[in-house]
């Protein structure tokens, strides 16, 4: 048994261990992709073969907020050599922040093949592995996405106010500080992109990076995850969960803990988060 | 947009001239290359909270040092080991605002954030980032009102 499989996840094998990804350098059945918040750190030196997805520019359109369609995605994966038989692994900065996000885009197009690598670029980092700075070609991909299914695990506002109304878990994941709407009154300095504070009514409020582990950025056990998940926020494997933030890049990375760490069947994420739901005129809000 | 100090001004005119985000971002990791960060005689570990920047998420710090002419030296400290972007950019701020006339400091708006590192940034990045200017700003206010001068 891996060090992984001990932690007692329910899908342990969405996880890939540095170690692993290292004896898969050559491997032309994986494709490793570093996607970051910070725009410089790709270039900075990357995981030996590794490429860069970036989420403003690749995942999004770029007229309308929502993210590529499924002709957009099959040239982004042309683009990276990636086949419908290639094992994509994720990982990047800020405890895999960026990663899990890139990776729950890929679901909505049924990319199953995918995995993140767990600790992120800090734990490859802090164990003095190879970085690059060479940036790979591939060969183009021939790629057909199937069209975005936006059902499963991507809920809209009014699916998110017909949760509310039938009493559905929601899981806020950003600080207490916004979860509160404290950050909207600091003067002189950057709001949180919304004319309201506070949080959706009887969101339980688990700041997404409790579910990893500061010092190396791995995920926690699964019994640690129970005691926070269900221990403190009193959820439970078969509810319908809803898990927002601000625009849907940290929630993304507690959907993936509760889909696959936890396997719960039923997450959904609201990307809409809270730049839209504390600029939606009318909606309830809770302080 | 208001007058920037001429050193600040003269980084961002090399920016401009570099459309190619590839090498932008290159350019922008050179820079990050010569950060140095606060100097123990200002501040040492762990520093105070009254220094932190608000909203950003690479824990970056800043502190304002008197310079004989009345104007400031700007420091900084990033505790996020992978902030390079705040790195890139407390060495644009050390180096094109540090000794500057304060007014001009005062002035310095927020998003030429954007104009450094283009729009292709996250949210919470642009927020830290700009806090950090406006970190910087609000100190060159401060030091002007307290020599009784004004920001405008």
């Amino acid at each position: 048994m891996s060090e992984i499989e001990s932690r007692g996840y329910v899908h342990p094998d969405v996880l890939v261990s540095t170690e692993w990804v290292s004896q898969h350098l050559q491997d032309p059945k994986i494709r490793i992709v570093e996607s970051n918040e910070d725009p410089l750190l790709y270039g900075t030196g990357h995981i030996p073969g590794a490429v860069e997805i970036d989420w403003t520019r690749d995942l999004n359109d770029q007229v309308r907020r929502d993210y590529l369609d499924h002709q957009g995605f099959s040239a982004l994966m042309r683009r990276m050599g990636i086949g419908k038989d290639t094992t994509v692994v994720f990982y990047g900065d800020r405890n895999n922040w960026w990663a899990t996000y890139a990776y729950w885009v890929f679901q909505l197009f049924g990319h199953g093949q995918a995995k993140i690598m767990d600790g992120g670029r800090i734990k490859w980092a802090k164990e003095n592995r190879e970085l690059s700075r060479e940036v790979p070609q591939y060969p183009p991909a021939d790629y057909q996405a199937n069209p975005r299914d936006d059902k499963k695990i991507r809920a809209f506002r009014q699916q998110v106010l017909d949760h509310l109304q039938s009493k559905g878990r929601l899981i806020d994941v950003r600080s207490p500080a916004e979860y509160t709407g404290e950050r909207l009154h600091m003067p002189e300095y950057p709001n949180e992109g919304a004319l309201r504070g506070g949080h959706i009514p009887g969101a339980a409020n688990v700041p997404w990076a409790r579910a990893v582990n500061p010092d190396d950025g791995t995920f926690k056990s699964a019994s640690d995850l129970k005691a926070i998940y269900e221990g403190e926020a009193h959820l439970s494997p078969h509810d319908d969960v809803v898990v927002y933030c601000r625009i849907g890049e940290r929630s993304s990375h507690t959907w993936f803990v509760l889909t696959h760490l936890l396997g719960y069947p039923k997450v959904r994420n609201y990307d809409g988060s809270w730049t839209e739901w504390g600029n939606l005129v009318g909606v309830p809000i809770e302080r | 947009m208001p007058q920037l100090p001429g050193k600040l001004d003269e980084t961002l005119e090399l920016l401009d001239m570099v459309p190619d985000r590839a090498e932008r971002i290159q350019l922008l990791i050179d820079i990050a290359d010569r950060f140095e960060e606060v100097p123990p005689r200002l501040a040492r570990r762990p520093f105070s909270d009254d220094h932190l920047v608000p909203a950003c998420e690479s824990q970056a710090y800043v502190w304002g040092e008197d310079r004989p002419d009345g104007t400031l030296d700007f420091h900084f400290a990033v505790e996020n080991p992978q902030g390079i972007s705040a790195k890139s950019l407390a060495v644009l701020l050390d180096e094109g605002l540090s000794g500057a006339p304060l007014e001009q400091v005062a002035a310095v708006p927020q998003d030429l954030v954007y104009r450094v590192f283009g729009r292709e940034l996250s949210m919470g990045k642009s927020m830290g980032l700009m806090g950090m200017v406006a970190m910087v700003a609000s100190m060159a206010r401060q030091k002007l009102a307290a020599d009784g001068k004004s920001a405008s």
